[in-house]
């Protein structure tokens, strides 16, 4: 199994959206390898055979009644924004000059 | 006996005699956690004025002749990681710092219906991300049977707020074991419900196939009466279930005559039940648990010895499963709708995505950071069939091995945690050593299975609690309670009281 690099890190924090500072990366990398080192036993314990198992509980479909129930008011769902505005949500621009 | 140290069945007798009033049992809890919180730090919140409110709702209905249920009156704590509208809702996280939810989680609906007043959320490991407590954004909760030591995690607060007296009942979530470690590690009583069988509408994810709310009690029946109360189906829940559990509290009652006979009680040689292959497994923790063993046969118990080989690639296969699904879980947290924004410095007109990124960053604690990082790793193109993808496999030989073993013995018994309550700051900055402390309990929830923890006694090297681990077949919940209860009266009668008749009084603690 790989050794996951500082690069790799790096890129991963991309990925995940976390502005990952020089001194995390250097905390992060290495005890991530120690982390991916110990769970690389599983490799090959179970064959090409074995179902994949997602959810302890056989279920699917579920299904209920098309029945329109009360939801948030506009206001309880905006209560815990950092920004609102006009009954809307305020976000930070979204679109790159480029884009 | 005070107040504070009667059971929840027991207040709810003397609240049905008329013997006090659920004022005065709430009063007796908040005057317990401003005495000793500032020392055990069980608590994030405490809503003394809306717990007073319930309470005294509460009264009103039992004078008109109309208690809502069994335990209508008795307060409960309930853990910082489930909704509760207009009471702060942080998850141990700086990123929900002073969220406040507009709803409440559907078990804490269930709690408010039932007439039990909410005394406060208590600390976890942020995001449930733990086994001690200490990674909560808001300082470590300490042990009640030795301060400088952890209450396990990440339902420390819950469990210690249970062993410390400031709250007779308490909600946990478990998704690994973070109700049932933290009560063998203070010496109460944890369950995780069959998975599906109590709602998670309203629980902050952690990994959704794992997740599974449950009680935090000081006995087995306390743990029944609350288990009955917020268990059934639940139609905002997807993955709720909708056949209800078997009676619990009949089971318990049969289990407290402490009579086994019959009771096909299987040892797992791969969780401590080998005492070939003992490596890490506590001293004073396998003698009490071999104690349980004897005392169960005693009593009519027939002891089989099952193996359930892939139970070694458990832990694996669940920090494999769980990162995966905490990745994709935690992604909902980008500043634009709830929680923590910071923007970040030295950029000009920053795009949502800046600050998202340093959110996140100044948000999440660094085992949440870790576990991110490490599921988007898992679930990257080119390693998602190694990891993630072999992961699930191993999952489905792990409940294969639970049929196996289930098919031998109607329950499973280990010592839910390998060693007794562990230093603070011991292992922090060690993962893999936090982890390994999930051991026992973690094949449960890769399975869905039920379990309880039990307090078993205290190892002979430390004097600190040792948890005892029962675990039966999905659906069979009332099995957990039966033996659970049994075993409880058994060793009770052993001690002469209950083991936390033997925790040091926390009075005029401060820090």
């Amino acid at each position: 199994m790989p050794e996951i690099s500082r690069d790799e890190v790096a890129h991963l924090a991309v990925l995940a959206r976390i502005d990952l500072d020089d001194a995390e990366l250097d905390h992060l990398a290495p005890q991530l390898s120690v982390i991916l080192e110990s769970v690389a036993s599983i490799s090959g314990v179970a064959g090409d055979d074995v179902p994949p198992t997602s959810h302890p509980m056989p279920l699917t479909n579920v299904f209920r009644d098309d029945v329109v129930v009360p939801g948030l008011t506009a206001e309880q769902a905006l209560a815990g924004a950092p920004a609102s505005e006009q009954q809307r949500f305020s976000v930070p621009r979204i679109l790159g000059d480029e884009q | 006996m005070s107040l504070l140290r009667k059971t929840a069945a027991q207040l709810a007798d003397a609240l049905a005699a008329g013997e006090t009033t659920s004022v005065e049992i709430t009063q007796a809890h908040l005057d317990r956690i401003g005495e000793v919180d500032g020392a055990v730090h069980a608590f994030l919140h405490v809503d003394a004025e809306g717990a007073l409110a319930q309470a005294a709702e509460s009264d009103a209905r039992r004078a008109a002749g109309k208690p809502a249920s069994a335990l209508d009156g008795v307060p409960i704590a309930v853990k910082d990681v489930l909704a509760t509208e207009g009471l702060p809702t942080t998850c141990g996280s700086k990123i929900l710092e002073g969220w406040v939810p507009p709803y409440d989680a559907t078990v804490v609906k269930r709690l408010r219906a039932a007439g039990l007043p909410i005394l406060g959320k208590t600390n976890m490991d942020e995001f449930a991300m733990g086994s001690s407590t200490e990674h909560s954004a808001y300082g470590p909760t300490h042990n009640p049977w030795d301060l400088d030591r952890i209450p396990g995690g990440s339902g420390g607060g819950s469990a210690a707020a249970v062993a410390a007296f400031e709250a007779p009942l308490a909600l946990g979530t478990d998704t690994g074991g973070s109700i049932r470690q933290p009560g063998a590690v203070t010496g109460t009583v944890g369950v995780k419900p069959t998975y599906g069988s109590v709602s998670r509408y309203g629980l902050v994810a952690l990994a959704n196939s794992l997740d599974q709310v449950g009680p935090v009690t000081r006995t087995v029946l306390d743990a029944a009466l609350l288990h009955e109360l917020i268990g059934g189906h639940d139609p905002l829940d997807s993955t709720s279930i909708r056949e209800s559990v078997p009676d619990l509290t009949d089971a318990v009652r049969m289990g407290a005559t402490g009579d086994l006979t019959g009771v096909r009680v299987g040892v797992v040689k791969e969780l401590g039940g080998d005492s070939q292959e003992n490596e890490g497994w506590q001293d004073g923790v396998q003698a009490r648990f071999q104690e349980a063993v004897d005392l169960m046969v005693a009593n009519g118990a027939e002891v089989v010895e099952v193996s359930c080989p892939t139970f070694v690639h458990a832990l694996a296969t669940y920090y494999l499963i769980l990162p995966a699904e905490a990745s994709s879980n935690l992604a909902k947290f980008d500043a634009m709708r709830y929680g923590l924004r910071v923007l970040p410095e030295g950029i000009i007109d920053p795009s949502a995505e800046d600050v998202m990124r340093a959110t996140r960053d100044a948000g999440f604690g660094d085992e949440v950071k870790r576990r991110i990082i490490l599921g988007t790793y898992a679930l990257s193109s080119g390693y998602y069939d190694a990891y993630y993808g072999q992961a699930q496999k191993v999952r489905t030989l792990i409940s294969r091995d639970f049929d196996a073993a289930f098919a031998k013995a109607d329950v499973l018994i280990s010592p839910t945690a390998p060693t007794t309550a562990f230093k603070l700051g011991e292992k922090l900055d060690d993962p893999i050593a936090m982890y390994l402390n999930d051991l026992a309990t973690i094949p449960a929830n890769l399975s869905g299975v039920p379990g309880i923890s039990v307090p078993g006694g205290l190892a002979e090297e430390d004097g600190l609690p040792v948890g005892i681990q029962i675990l039966a077949p999905t659906m069979a919940d009332d099995r957990v309670y039966r033996v659970g209860a049994a075993l409880e009266t058994l060793l009770t009668d052993t001690w002469g009281g209950p083991l936390l008749d033997r925790a040091p009084a926390l009075e005029g603690v401060s820090r």
